[in-house]
C-alpha cells in the first residue's frame, strides 16, 4: 500500500460531529497535483507492457494470427494467444458463485462477440506492444452474427438481475386493465450502453514465486482476490490488491473481468511486471455494458385518474454465454399505487460481450419507461402530472404490500415543484416559447433505488498517543469514499477527523463487501459504526474497571465517546483522555473489528427505499428539432447524508447521465456485423459541459429507524432514474411529440414538429 | 505503432520535395491525422512536419481588401483575430462551432481543409472502404448511415465532409494557395474537394507533394460581413460534428438582396456550395417565402443515400433559418454557443406558431 497523505486543509477541521459536514475531498489536492496513483500509474522495475488484440467480427472463430511478423517487430516479448498461455487452474467459465462473469481469457479461439480479446501482445514499449498486437492481422472465419432484440428466439431467463424473479405480480391485471376508464399501452426502446469510466479497466500485475501483488481498479477488492485465487490457484494470503482510488467503475468494475485476468496470465508467461491498460475502443465488449430493452406498458386508470392496473414487460438480451438480464421492468414494483401489478421479462441471445450492471441496472432503463408511461397516462386521465402521481402515491410498497422503513418523497414533490415552479406548468403540451420563439417544456419524472446492504467488516484501533485509525478495505470511485467513511470513523471514535488515520483501497484490509449497489456507505459505514462502538467498548473497559479512573464504575453505557476523551454520561465534567486511560493501563493501544450487515428482520418488516422527484426543463427549436435541457431540480430523500458536498456531486452526475440516457448515449451497432460502430468518445455522446445546465439539489431531510444503525440509504444510482423520464417528459411538454424510442434524436422530433 | 520517418524541412521548398514521395504526409496540428494513424486508417511511411517552417502563420491583409491566411494559423488564432471576426463574421462562428477549443488551439487552417471524413466505416479498418482502400467495397450503405451524404454521393461513397471552417469558407469563394513540384498555383477551394464518382479514394485535385501555403479570401468576401452566419444542427450541444450545417451570408441594399451566398456542410463529400439557391435570391426581398424557395432549389437533387432523409428536410429549414439570421444581420458579438439554434442572440424567427 502506497501511503496516501491525505490532506489535511481547513477546509477539513471540524470539531464535534463529523457526519453532516460538507468535506472538501480529503484526496483533492492529491489529485489535482497527480500524485494520486491509479493501477497504471504503477511501474515496478523491470515491468513489460501488455496490449490485448481484439475481434474484429462478432461470431465465429479466429483461424490464424501472424505470430511470426508481431514477434519480429523490435521490442515485442512475447504473444499470448489460445495456443500459448499459462494455465488456468479451473475452467473460467465454471460458476463457483453467482458473482462469476465468464471472461474472455484465451481458452479457445472462438469469437463470441466483436471486441473480445484474441491475443495478448507483451513489449518493452506499449508502442511496440501496440504495434505488435497490429501486425497480428487475424483471419477469421466467420459466421451471420445475432444482433439486436429480435435476433432469435425469445426465452425467459430464470432470473433478472442478481437473483431477482422474472415474473412479478399482485392483484388481477387483466382485469384492472378490463375494468380501467383510461388505457395507455406502449413500448418503449432503450439501446446499449456503455460504461466508459474515465479511467479504463487497467492492471499492473507482477509475480513472486507464487505471490501476486497487483495494482488494479475494483469496486470489489475481495471478491476480484477470490476471483483470482481461484483462477490461478493460488492462495488467498498470498494476494495482494491495491485500489487506492477507481477513475469511476459505474458497475463496469464490480467483477474480474477478461482484461485484468489476461494481465495476470501475461505477467505469468513472461515473468515480469506487466502493465496491460484497456483501450477505450475495447472498453466495448469485454467488460460489461448496459442491455438494450424493448418495454410495452399497459396501464389503467379509472375515471378519478387512479391506477387500476400496470402491467410491465421487459425483452432484453444477454450474450451467448453468460446470463445477465437487465431486470427494467422491476423499476415498476415501488413508485405507484395501483391494484394490480404484473412485471415480466423475456431475453434474446445476441453477439454481444455480457451486460452487467451499469448505474442502476433495471431502474435506470424501467424508469424512463415508466415515467414516459405515466405522463403519458396523466395526460390522458387530464391531469397535473405531479397531481397524477400524488393521487397515485404509494403509501406501502406496491408489489408487496410492506410498510416502508421511511419514505420522503410527498416532501421530495413538494419542495423539488416549489424550487422549479412547477405550479405555473400548463396542462397542455406546446404551450410555452422563450424570447427567441424556441418552444419550451417542463416535464417530471420520480426517483426511486433500493437501500441496499452487503456485508463489511472494519478494524478500529485507538493508540496512546491519542490519535486513532481505522481500517477497511473500501473503494473510492471518485464518489469521495475516502472522506465520508473518514468522518463515520472519526464520530465513532470520538476524535477530530485529523487525529484518525484512516486506511482503505487495499486487500490486506477488512473486507469492505462491494461498492456497488449504492450501498457502499451504508456498508461500510455500518461497521466502522460496530468497529468504533466495540473499540470504544474496550477502552471503557479499561477506565470503569480501574479504580484510579474518574470513569470508575460507570459502566460500559454509562460513558461516552468525544473529543478524545472519555467521560460520564452522568456528569459530563467527569471524564479522561484516551491516552491516560492507555498509559495508565500500560497498553500501547487497542483494537476491536465489527461488522456492517443488513438487518434481515428489518428487511422482512419494510420496503427500503431512497426516493426523489426530478423536474426539468427543456428547449426545442421548433423546426430544427435540436433539444436542450436548460433546467434541473432534484429533490431526493435518502435517508441520512453523511457529506452533503459528496452527495450533491454524486447526484448531479446522476441527474446528467440521466439527461444522457433520454438524449444522447447509444452504441450504434451494425445491424449486419454486430460490431459497434462509435467505440469512441467522440462519437459515443455523452453530455459536454454546454449541455449541462444549472442543476439544482435538494436533499430532503430523512430519519430511517430500519435501514441501518446510521440510518444511511444510498445516493450513488438514484439521480440517473426519474431524470432520464422527467427529460423525455419534457421534451413530449414541449412540443406535443411523445418520442418512445431512447435516445431522442432530432430525426424523431423534425417532421412531427 | 508503425514505425516511419520523420522529417523536418526548413523550407517550404524542402517540404514539398520531401512530400513528393509515395506514402508521405504532411504532418501539422496533427489533429486528425495522429487519431487516424493510431487507429492504422492511414499509414504513412514518413511524416514531414511542416509546423516549424517560416512565413505561414500570419494573418495579412491585403491591399486588395481581401486577406491571405498562413496555411499554420491555428483554427483559434484565426477565430480570435477580431480584426478577422468582423470582417468574415460566418467563418469565425464556423471555426468556434468546431471540435473543443483544446483542439482549435492545435488544429491548422491548412490541415481543417484536408480533414478527412468521420464516416465510421473509413475509421474502421474491418470494414470495407473504397475510400480507405480503393475497390473494397462500401460498408455504410446499408449499414448504420443516419449521417451520411444526401447530396453528390455515389454507389462506391456516401461519406461527407466534416468541416465545419469550409463551409463559409467556399460560400464566400476562397482560394487556396498551393507549392507543389512545378511551383505555386491557386485553386478555388469548391475545386478542392472532389465529389466520390467511382473513384473516392481521390479526394482532393492535390497532386504528390502538394502543400497548402495559405488560405485567401478574395476582397469580395467581406461585403457580406453585415448579413452573414453559420448554423450548424448536432446531436449535442458542443463537440459534435454537424448533421447538418450551412453558411448564408447576405448583401442587403435598399431592402433587396443584391447577393446571396449559401453553402452546407455535412451533407456531401465537400463543402456543398448551393448556387442555384443564390440565384433565386438575387434582387428579391429576404422574405421567407424566398428562403423557402431557395431551399427547395438548394436541395432538389438530393436523395438519401441510407437512413438519412431526414437530413433533407432538416437542411431545407437550415437553409430557411440559416438565411432569415443573415438577414436579420450578424450579431455584435458572436453568440456563447457559437452557430447553435439555441444561442441566446440567435435572433431567430420561428414562423410556424
Amino acid at each position: 500500500m502506497p501511503e496516501l497523505n491525505l490532506t489535511s486543509a481547513p477546509a477539513h477541521l471540524r470539531h464535534g460531529s463529523n457526519i453532516g459536514q460538507p468535506l472538501t475531498r480529503r484526496d483533492g489536492v492529491l489529485k489535482v497535483k497527480g500524485q494520486a496513483t491509479y493501477a497504471a500509474d504503477n511501474h515496478p522495475p523491470g515491468m513489460l507492457f501488455a496490449v490485448m488484440a481484439v475481434a474484429s467480427i462478432s461470431r465465429g472463430r479466429v483461424i490464424s494470427l501472424d505470430v511470426s511478423a508481431a514477434k519480429r517487430h523490435p521490442g515485442v516479448v512475447d504473444i499470448m494467444t489460445s495456443d500459448h498461455k499459462p494455465a488456468l487452474a479451473i475452467d473460467p467459465d465454471i460458476k463457483t458463485n453467482p458473482f462469476v462473469f465468464r471472461m474472455e481469457v484465451l481458452q479457445s479461439n472462438k469469437v463470441r462477440y466483436a471486441n473480445q480479446p484474441i491475443a495478448v501482445v507483451i513489449a518493452e514499449t506499449l508502442e511496440a506492444a501496440t504495434e505488435g498486437a497490429a501486425l497480428l492481422a487475424p483471419r477469421y472465419e466467420t459466421l451471420p452474427p445475432f444482433v439486436g432484440l429480435d435476433a432469435g428466439d425469445s426465452f425467459v431467463p430464470p432470473v433478472v438481475g442478481v437473483g431477482n424473479p422474472t415474473e412479478n405480480h399482485r392483484g388481477e391485471v387483466e382485469a384492472g386493465l378490463a375494468s380501467a376508464e383510461k388505457q395507455i399501452d406502449a413500448t418503449y426502446e432503450t439501446p446499449p450502453q456503455y460504461h466508459n469510466a474515465m479511467e479504463p479497466h487497467a492492471i499492473v500485475a507482477a509475480w513472486d514465486g507464487d505471490k501476486l501483488s497487483v495494482d488494479m481498479p475494483t469496486q470489489g477488492l475481495m471478491l476480484s482476490l477470490a476471483r483470482i485465487a481461484e483462477l490461478f490457484g493460488v492462495a488467498h494470503d498470498k494476494i495482494h490488491i491495491r485500489s487506492p482510488f477507481l477513475g469511476g467503475g459505474f458497475g463496469s468494475k464490480g467483477f474480474m473481468a477478461g482484461p485484468q485476468t489476461l494481465g495476470i496470465m501475461a505477467a505469468k508467461l513472461v515473468g515480469k511486471p506487466v502493465k496491460l491498460v484497456v483501450r477505450r475502443e475495447q472498453m466495448f465488449g469485454p467488460v460489461g455494458h448496459r442491455a438494450p430493452t424493448r418495454q410495452r406498458l399497459r396501464i389503467g386508470a379509472d375515471g378519478e385518474g387512479r391506477l387500476t392496473a400496470i402491467d410491465h414487460h421487459a425483452r432484453t438480451v444477454s450474450s451467448t454465454f453468460d446470463d445477465f438480464y437487465e431486470p427494467a421492468a422491476d423499476a415498476s414494483h415501488t413508485l405507484y399505487a395501483a391494484p394490480a401489478i404484473r412485471t415480466s421479462h423475456d431475453a434474446v441471445r445476441v453477439n454481444t460481450g455480457t451486460p452487467l450492471f451499469m448505474r442502476a441496472p433495471g431502474e435506470a432503463t424501467g424508469s424512463i419507461a415508466l415515467e414516459s408511461a405515466i405522463d403519458e397516462m396523466a395526460w390522458a386521465c387530464g391531469l397535473d402530472p405531479l397531481a397524477f402521481r400524488l393521487r397515485n402515491y404509494a403509501e406501502v410498497e406496491p408489489i408487496t404490500g410492506k410498510p416502508f422503513s421511511s419514505k420522503a418523497l410527498r416532501a421530495c414533490y413538494e419542495q423539488g415543484a416549489a424550487r422549479f415552479g412547477w405550479t405555473k406548468r400548463p396542462l397542455q403540451p406546446r404551450q410555452m416559447r422563450d424570447d427567441a420563439g424556441l418552444l419550451v417544456g417542463w416535464g417530471m419524472g420520480t426517483a426511486t433505488f433500493p437501500a441496499l446492504m452487503f456485508q463489511a467488516q472494519a478494524r478500529a484501533v485507538l493508540r496512546r498517543d491519542g490519535s486513532g485509525a481505522m481500517e477497511i478495505g473500501a473503494h473510492d470511485m471518485g464518489q469521495g469514499a475516502w472522506t465520508a467513511l473518514a468522518q463515520i470513523a472519526a464520530d465513532e471514535l470520538g476524535l477530530d477527523i485529523d487525529r484518525v488515520e484512516f486506511k482503505a483501497g487495499s486487500s490486506d484490509l477488512p473486507d469492505a463487501g462491494i461498492a456497488g449497489g449504492s450501498a457502499h456507505t451504508a456498508t461500510a459505514g455500518s461497521a466502522i459504526h460496530s468497529a468504533g462502538a466495540a473499540v470504544i467498548s474496550k477502552l471503557a473497559d479499561l477506565a470503569t474497571s480501574d479504580e484510579r479512573s474518574p470513569l470508575f464504575g460507570a459502566g460500559n453505557a454509562g460513558v461516552i465517546a468525544r473529543d478524545g476523551r472519555l467521560i460520564r454520561r452522568d456528569d459530563e465534567s467527569r471524564g479522561e483522555s484516551y491516552s491516560e486511560i492507555l498509559a495508565r493501563a500500560g497498553v500501547a493501544e487497542v483494537e476491536a473489528r465489527g461488522t456492517g450487515a443488513p438487518n434481515p428482520a428489518a428487511m422482512e418488516e419494510y420496503a427500503m427505499h431512497a426516493h426523489g422527484a426530478v423536474f426539468v426543463e427543456v428547449k426545442v427549436d421548433p423546426e430544427l428539432g435540436q433539444i436542450r435541457v436548460t433546467r434541473m431540480v432534484g429533490a431526493f430523500a435518502a435517508g441520512r447524508i453523511v457529506n452533503p458536498r459528496m452527495v450533491q456531486s454524486q447526484l448531479f452526475g446522476g441527474m446528467i447521465w440521466g439527461m444522457s440516457f433520454a438524449l444522447h448515449e447509444e452504441a450504434i451497432t451494425d445491424r449486419r456485423t454486430g460490431r459497434i460502430m462509435n467505440a469512441n468518445l467522440g462519437e459515443y455522446h455523452i453530455p459536454v459541459n454546454a449541455d449541462v445546465p444549472p442543476l439544482d439539489v435538494i436533499t430532503v431531510e430523512e430519519h430511517d429507524p430500519h435501514v441501518n444503525a446510521l440510518g444511511i440509504k444510498g445516493v450513488g444510482e438514484i439521480g440517473i432514474t426519474g431524470s432520464a423520464g422527467a427529460v423525455a417528459n419534457a421534451v413530449w411538454h414541449a412540443t406535443g411529440v411523445r418520442v418512445r424510442r431512447f435516445p431522442i434524436r432530432i430525426e424523431d422530433l423534425l417532421t412531427q414538429l | 505503432m508503425k514505425t516511419f520517418d520523420y522529417v523536418r524541412p526548413a523550407t517550404v521548398a524542402e517540404a514539398v520535395a520531401a512530400a513528393a514521395q509515395p506514402g508521405a504526409a504532411y504532418l501539422a496540428g496533427g489533429t486528425n491525422l495522429l487519431d487516424l494513424m493510431k487507429g492504422g486508417v492511414s499509414r504513412p511511411d514518413r511524416l514531414v512536419d511542416v509546423t516549424h517552417l517560416d512565413g505561414l502563420d500570419q494573418i495579412e491583409r491585403l491591399a486588395d481588401g481581401g486577406v491571405r491566411i498562413g496555411a499554420l494559423v491555428s483554427n483559434a488564432d484565426l477565430a480570435h483575430d477580431s480584426d478577422f471576426a468582423k470582417s468574415y463574421p460566418a467563418v469565425a462562428e464556423a471555426l468556434l462551432s468546431g471540435a473543443s477549443a483544446q483542439l482549435r488551439n492545435a488544429a491548422t487552417v491548412g490541415g481543417n481543409l484536408l480533414q478527412r471524413t468521420r464516416c465510421a466505416y473509413f475509421y474502421d479498418t474491418a470494414s470495407r472502404c473504397n475510400k480507405r482502400e480503393a475497390g473494397s467495397g462500401c460498408d455504410a450503405r446499408g449499414g448504420e448511415n443516419r449521417t451520411h451524404a444526401v447530396l453528390g454521393w455515389s454507389e462506391n461513397c456516401i461519406a461527407t465532409h466534416p468541416s465545419d471552417f469550409c463551409v463559409p469558407l467556399v460560400a464566400l469563394d476562397a482560394i487556396v494557395e498551393i507549392e507543389g513540384r512545378s511551383g505555386r498555383r491557386e485553386i478555388a477551394l469548391d475545386e478542392l474537394h472532389r465529389l466520390p464518382g467511382d473513384t473516392p479514394e481521390r479526394e482532393t485535385a492535390f497532386e504528390p507533394g502538394d502543400l497548402i501555403v495559405a488560405l485567401r479570401l478574395p476582397p469580395a468576401a467581406r461585403g457580406f460581413a453585415a448579413h452573414a452566419r453559420y448554423l450548424k444542427v448536432r446531436d449535442r450541444t458542443s463537440y459534435a460534428f454537424a448533421v447538418v450545417s450551412a453558411a448564408a451570408a447576405l448583401r442587403i441594399e435598399d431592402g433587396k438582396i443584391v447577393e446571396a451566398r449559401l453553402a452546407f456542410g455535412g451533407v456531401a463529400a465537400k463543402p456543398w456550395r448551393a448556387r442555384a439557391a443564390e440565384d433565386v435570391l438575387r434582387n428579391v426581398a429576404p422574405t421567407v417565402d424566398a428562403f423557402q424557395e431557395a431551399a427547395r432549389r438548394a436541395l432538389a437533387d438530393a436523395k438519401p443515400s441510407g437512413d438519412n432523409a431526414f437530413k433533407i428536410e432538416l437542411a431545407r429549414r437550415i437553409v430557411v433559418r440559416a438565411l432569415s439570421l443573415a438577414a436579420a444581420g450578424t450579431p455584435a458579438r458572436i453568440p456563447a454557443l457559437p452557430a447553435s439554434p439555441f444561442a441566446p442572440t440567435s435572433g431567430a424567427i420561428h414562423a410556424r406558431a
